[in-house]
């Protein structure tokens, strides 16, 4: 028999987990490279290891304190984005993306390489950096909450630290959206020569928009990393593609899309893995071994990615209207 | 039809513009733009090769030429959105050559563009605003606080407001720009380009792909930039329109300006008669009888 009531808390817990609000917050950031601005940036992975790395060598091998390693993460990718667009956002879009995958690969290789083992870890990553974070913690120890959300003090603290970064990620996203800085972005989105026809300085904005949207993938690369250890095989390109999925789940150029559709995301995908493992147990799957039940998740997540792109097209908070007028 | 293109107010002309003889690069009495020796080569092709001329600042300035004359990209080399391979120029006076074209724009010499580029999915309102200048709002780190550009925003949009009024656009404001007609859609490019306030507007054939209806409003547009005493420098192939509202036509072929002067005249022009309609337009090319004779023979024999 099933145990339908665990599967769906292992379901409910992954709606507030810090790996949820780490990849509603890349999402977020791509929200602004693609939804907005119209960057194709196929390299968020690569934002996402720097701000790991950065935030983990910072304070494991300079003894950097919290704040220090986190700007750290946040100077490489702003010089990261800086590398990437120089050359390649005076050229067409697709030039960016094609930039953008093999400079992520980049990244998460010379962290994977022996060469520099003794400060990245090589494949076996970095651990061990949490103690700063841990000790601002203000909640006492214990364990707090209710039903499936019951966790210790580090945990609660690491949960509230990252949805506080999310909504305030949200709210500066909104905010700088509906002013005149985010109607030029938008409108480079749609065509940029009559923007620059308008006197507007179109490299420069789409250079601000790279680091800005590089700098929300790097901190939720931050958030990503403090609830496990950092290994370089996490920012492979899948990763990008997978906030990719919660972007266009979520509706591109939408604040609120990526939070839900990274929520919708996670959660349908520990109750796929959750029911699809315990369905093998109880043998309702005879042909299927526990393998290739764990492989099965993604197939079922991608099925239903594809239901939603297909039906709703815009995303779950996209608007309607602006579908009418696709080319 | 021709007649539909007739402004509905005859347009008063602007004359005496240049100096001395009408003939390819004479001097204006008072040029806005002066361009000097500007080439633009594309592989073998010398698509742009103009070695001087002036723009009559106050007027209507018509720039014709047949398909392939270089009219466009002399266009886009001006505004800074094409690198010249030589040539410089100057606009009010500065020196514009090698300027990147959002500060040509910044200057107060704005374009159109032959292919509309409305940008669809902002609404009309937002298009409009896209056009000001000088928006505090427009920096980032101002843009996170609302007080340092509302009132600069409602100003804008009092304005905007107004412009869509004369250009009967009023009611679509808040409509995606993706949903507007074609001639709509060159009326609001047109709009979003006065809201920047510009000294000279430059029109990309801004008559093509309109119905005769709006052709009559966009003229009268076109009109009231000059009334408000705006530069015009268009590029059009509706002669009828050229002669009606022009005050002065450059006529550009092969990458050169061939003719210079008042529309009526230059019509005249045996330049530009060659020009578009080839070097040998009054010669009837099945007149040579040897030559006839030689293929009624040819045809005989075949049919025997």
């Amino acid at each position: 028999m099933i145990d339908w009531g665990a599967i769906f808390s292992n379901a409910a817990v992954e709606l507030i987990s810090p790996t949820t609000a780490a990849y509603a917050l890349a999402a977020l950031g791509l929200a602004i490279h693609f939804g907005y601005t119209g960057l194709l940036n196929f390299g968020q992975a690569g934002f996402m290891a720097l701000g790991a790395y950065g935030f983990a060598i910072s304070t494991l091998s300079f003894g950097f304190p919290v704040w220090g390693a986190v700007l750290v993460g946040i100077g490489a990718s702003v010089i990261f984005a800086l590398i990437l667009g120089i050359p390649t956002l005076r050229l067409r879009a697709d030039y960016l993306a094609i930039v953008t995958i093999a400079a992520a690969e980049i990244v998460r290789l010379l962290f994977t390489t022996n060469t520099f083992q003794a400060i990245t870890g090589s494949a076996n990553g970095l651990s061990g950096y949490k103690g700063g974070f841990a000790g601002l913690n203000p909640i006492p120890e214990g364990r707090y909450g209710f039903g499936p959300f019951e966790y210790n003090e580090y945990d609660w603290w690491l949960r509230i630290v990252a949805w506080s970064i999310v909504a305030l990620a949200c709210l500066f996203t909104w905010q700088i959206m509906r002013s005149p800085w985010g109607r030029v972005i938008k409108g480079i989105r749609e065509d940029e020569d009559a923007v620059r026809a308008l006197g507007k300085n179109v490299y420069s904005y789409k250079m601000q928009s790279l680091i800005l949207g590089g700098a929300f993938g790097t901190i939720a690369g931050m958030i990503f990393v403090l609830p496990r250890a950092v290994v370089p095989s996490n920012y492979q390109t899948s990763l990008t593609f997978f906030i990719y999925a919660i972007l266009l789940l979520g509706g591109a150029s939408t604040i609120l899309g990526p939070v839900i559709g990274s929520m919708v995301f996670w959660v349908l995908l520990s109750f796929f893995s959750g029911f699809i493992a315990r369905a093998v147990e109880a043998g309702w799957i005879p042909f299927m071994t526990s393998i290739q039940a764990g492989q099965l998740r993604f197939i079922l997540v991608g099925v239903a990615i594809m239901l939603i792109v297909i039906f709703r097209p815009q995303g779950i908070f996209g608007n309607k209207k602006e579908l009418a007028f696709v080319k | 039809m021709s007649n539909n293109t007739v402004p509905s107010n005859k347009p008063v002309k602007s004359t005496d513009l240049h100096i001395g003889e009408a003939r390819p690069g004479c001097t204006k009495r008072d040029p806005i733009l002066v361009a000097d020796g500007v080439s633009r080569t594309f592989g073998g092709l010398k698509a742009v090769d103009v070695d001087h001329v002036e723009i009559p600042r106050g007027a209507i300035t018509a720039l014709i030429g047949p398909n392939g004359a270089g009219k466009t990209t002399l266009f886009n080399l001006l505004t800074g959105f094409d690198k010249p391979d030589s040539g410089s120029w100057t606009f009010e006076g500065r020196p514009l050559s090698g300027m990147p074209a959002f500060k040509v724009a910044r200057m107060g010499q704005v374009r159109t563009f032959q292919l509309t580029k409305a940008l669809g999915l902002l609404t009309v309102m937002d298009n409009m605003l896209l056009g000001a200048k000088g928006q505090a709002g427009e920096n980032l780190f101002r843009a996170i606080f609302p007080f340092f550009w509302r009132k600069q925003e409602e100003a804008n949009k009092a304005r905007a407001i107004d412009i869509l009024e004369r250009f009967k656009l009023d009611a679509k404001k808040d409509d995606y720009a993706a949903s507007l007609s074609g001639g709509q859609r060159k009326l609001l490019e047109m709009a979003r380009a006065l809201m920047s306030e510009p000294s000279l507007v430059m029109l990309d054939e801004p008559m093509a792909g309109v119905n005769p209806a709006l052709t009559q409003s966009l003229l009268d547009h076109i009109l009231n930039l000059k009334a408000e005493g705006m530069t015009v420098l268009f590029v059009e192939h509706d002669m009828h329109m050229v002669r009606h509202i022009a005050d002065w036509v450059i006529v550009m072929a092969e990458g050169r300006v061939v003719a210079e002067g008042d529309p009526h005249e230059v019509m005249r022009n045996p330049a530009v008669i060659d020009a578009y309609l080839g070097q040998h337009h009054d010669e009837d090319l099945g007149e040579d009888p040897a030559a006839e004779t030689e293929h009624v023979e040819a045809i005989k024999e075949l049919l025997d």
